[in-house]
């Protein structure tokens, strides 16, 4: 068991060093760049040519990524020059609002999609099974782009009770957070839907549910003291690697709603050229998704005893 | 006496490949899907036939749907009079009634319909584009992978992972920052996320058929690397590999949507349904029209492919 944790977490840091490299080439490989970047297209050869001389630019490139990373791991992410500060000032800020949306999400993806597979799995091919199938497919053909106006449109524009905005300005507010959380919640529970009813309907096929079945154990008892147990295991790892896709999709949610987020801000970073909050949030998303990815693995190994020693 | 060990005729390349489709008329799920793929395909084919106005010709701003175009003949619009602006209208013969806003005009006064209509050219030709070309990349390295084992498998397994690792629109976002935008990178862009997952998939089936008589049986024949990988385990893994690629096909279309709405995306002004949705996103509290629209057109494409695949999941589960 300690012997995977520490693979897990080996490759995991392994991964995360390749990508903090790659991030660090694709924004830094050129030094005039970055200068230029920094100072502003209007700036001139001599300055860019000081300002890169006192930042340490003109080192070679191994040397400026192993300082780069160093300043990076003591939290010193550099300074932004959209916000004009440091950037774990905004970062960290835009990173809770985020964090509020997703734990939102996810507390009502998980319930939402793991009744609905259970009840579509438990039996297969039933008439329940097939419509919760094709309203799950329904809602995954709906991107976030899509659904995020409909939905708007419905609340906002046809019923008039919720804001079309959650920009958080007068604090935080519930009725804000709504419409966010509806249009990630509804592109999401589809996936976790359809993987949980595979699950579940392959334990309704074992032999242990048949030998249930013909002891003449009560369906219900069937069900949650054999079924569920076996079937909730890979849907686990599956909700795990939807942070994933969530850290994607918050994206498009937080600049539609004018959502104070990490994704917004990673796209304002984006649009502006302020490489520094680029990096700091590229090198986050990756480490959440990573992250996440290594602990839905150690976690599928603690939660299935079959695979838990080889 | 020759008859009596005479094998049964091999189906044609085509009956192998389109099989799957013919199939199809037994689900129901997936002939919605298959109406639903080719009502866009017409509609991207006869797209100038169709189209009631040109796509990017500024016409009347702010119109709710279904208003006519002029109101009045001497209505004048920039200071000229409305029929002569219809008359200009290329195909356009009438010179008064030049036609109704079926769906409204957006901000510029463009139509909404017309850009929808030729919105899906684009979108059909760069989302099956792009996806095709990461199948390219990602069937070779997968096949080889997943068959040979040993160190082409160690070193495309940690590549991929290490490009998987990152939260897709994060690394889109990364990539265009960084290059100029242009539709080929674009497509470049969709390629090298999508690449790693087909690989993963395909890896796993060839490691599963390796193991096969007919695999073994052309090994003994001495067969090369590359007709055991293209003629003996691909025509193999075609089924899994074919519902995967209708529903990588609807995701790579949110995907380019999803660039297109937030200022990544193909260049103006041709009409592109993402950026008519982001357009649209400032007037939706009193104009809904211009988001609305586009984003139905994109959800039933997407929808279309999703329900096609699952179609040809349960055809497939079926035999």
């Amino acid at each position: 068991m300690l012997v995977l944790v520490a693979r897990r977490f080996g490759s995991m840091i392994l991964v995360m060093l390749v990508v903090s490299m790659l991030t660090f080439l694709a924004l830094e490989a050129d030094p005039g760049n970055v200068a230029t970047k920094v100072l502003g297209p209007y700036s001139t050869e001599q300055q860019r040519d000081i300002w890169m001389e006192r930042n340490g630019y003109n080192d070679p490139l191994p040397e400026r990524y192993l300082r780069w990373l160093g300043n990076f791991l003591q939290g010193d992410f550099g300074e932004s020059t959209r916000f004009r500060t440091d950037v774990a000032d905004v970062l960290w800020p835009r990173l809770g609002n985020t964090a509020i949306l997703a734990v939102a999400t996810m507390a009502l993806v998980i319930p939402l999609s793991l009744v609905l597979g259970v009840l579509a799995g438990m039996r297969e091919g039933s008439a329940t099974d097939r419509t919760i199938s094709v309203v799950s497919i329904f809602t995954t053909s709906i991107p976030e782009i899509a659904s995020a106006p409909i939905l708007t449109f419905i609340f906002v524009f046809l019923l008039g009770i919720l804001p079309g905005t959650s920009s958080f300005q007068d604090g935080f507010s519930i009725t804000q957070l709504i419409l966010p959380t509806l249009v990630l919640v509804l592109y999401d529970f589809g996936y976790v839907t359809r993987m949980t009813r595979a699950s579940m309907a392959e334990v309704m096929t074992t032999n242990y549910i048949r030998t249930a079945t013909l002891k003449g154990l009560p369906y219900r008892r069937i069900i949650v003291k054999h079924a569920l147990r076996n079937a909730l295991i890979a849907p686990f790892t599956v909700v795990m690697l939807q942070i994933n896709w969530l850290l994607s999709g918050v994206i498009v949610v937080e600049l539609f709603f004018a959502y104070k987020g990490f994704g917004a801000l990673l796209l304002e970073a984006a649009l502006n050229q302020d490489i520094y909050v680029i990096e700091a949030c590229a090198m986050i998303a990756v480490f959440v998704a990573v992250g996440t990815q290594a602990l839905s693995d150690i976690g599928y190994t603690v939660l299935n005893p079959r695979i838990r020693f080889n | 006496m020759a008859d009596a060990f005479s094998l049964p005729k091999r189906p044609s390349l085509a009956v192998r490949v389109f099989g799957p489709f013919l199939l199809l008329r037994e689900s129901w799920v997936g002939m919605i899907g298959l109406s639903l793929v080719l009502f866009w395909v017409l509609v991207a084919l006869f797209a100038p036939v169709l189209a009631p106005f040109p796509p990017n010709a500024p016409l009347m701003a702010l119109q709710v749907p279904g208003a006519d175009y002029p109101t009045a003949p001497s209505t004048l619009i920039d200071g000229v009079p409305a029929a002569e602006i219809c008359a200009a209208i290329p195909g356009n013969a009438a010179q008064v009634d030049c036609g109704t806003f079926w769906l409204g005009t957006d901000l510029v006064g463009r139509d909404v319909l017309s850009r929808i209509i030729f919105g899906a050219q684009q979108v059909l030709i760069y989302a099956p584009l792009a996806t095709f070309l990461a199948y390219l990349v990602g069937i070779p390295m997968g096949l080889w992978a997943g068959y040979s084992r040993g160190m082409a498998d160690a070193v495309f397994s940690f590549i991929s992972n290490v490009i998987l690792s990152f939260p897709v629109l994060v690394l889109y976002v990364l990539i265009l920052v960084t290059l100029p935008r242009s539709a080929a990178i674009i497509v470049a862009a969709v390629v090298f996320a999508a690449a790693p997952g087909i690989f993963r998939i395909v890896r796993g089936l060839a490691m599963d058929l390796r193991a096969r008589e007919y695999v073994a049986a052309a090994e003994t024949r001495g067969e090369p690397l590359w007709y055991i990988l293209f003629m003996e385990i691909l025509p193999n893994a075609r089924g899994p590999l074919i519902v995967d690629a209708m529903l990588r096909l609807g995701y790579v279309i949110i995907t380019i949507g999803t660039l297109a709405f937030i200022g990544l995306g193909m260049p103006p002004p041709d009409p592109d349904w993402g950026r008519m949705i982001a357009e649209g996103r400032t007037t939706i509290n009193f104009m809904p029209h211009m988001a609305l629209f586009p984003c139905l057109a994109i959800s039933s494409l997407v929808l279309g492919f999703n329900l096609l695949a699952d179609g040809l999941r349960e055809v497939s589960l079926r035999d």
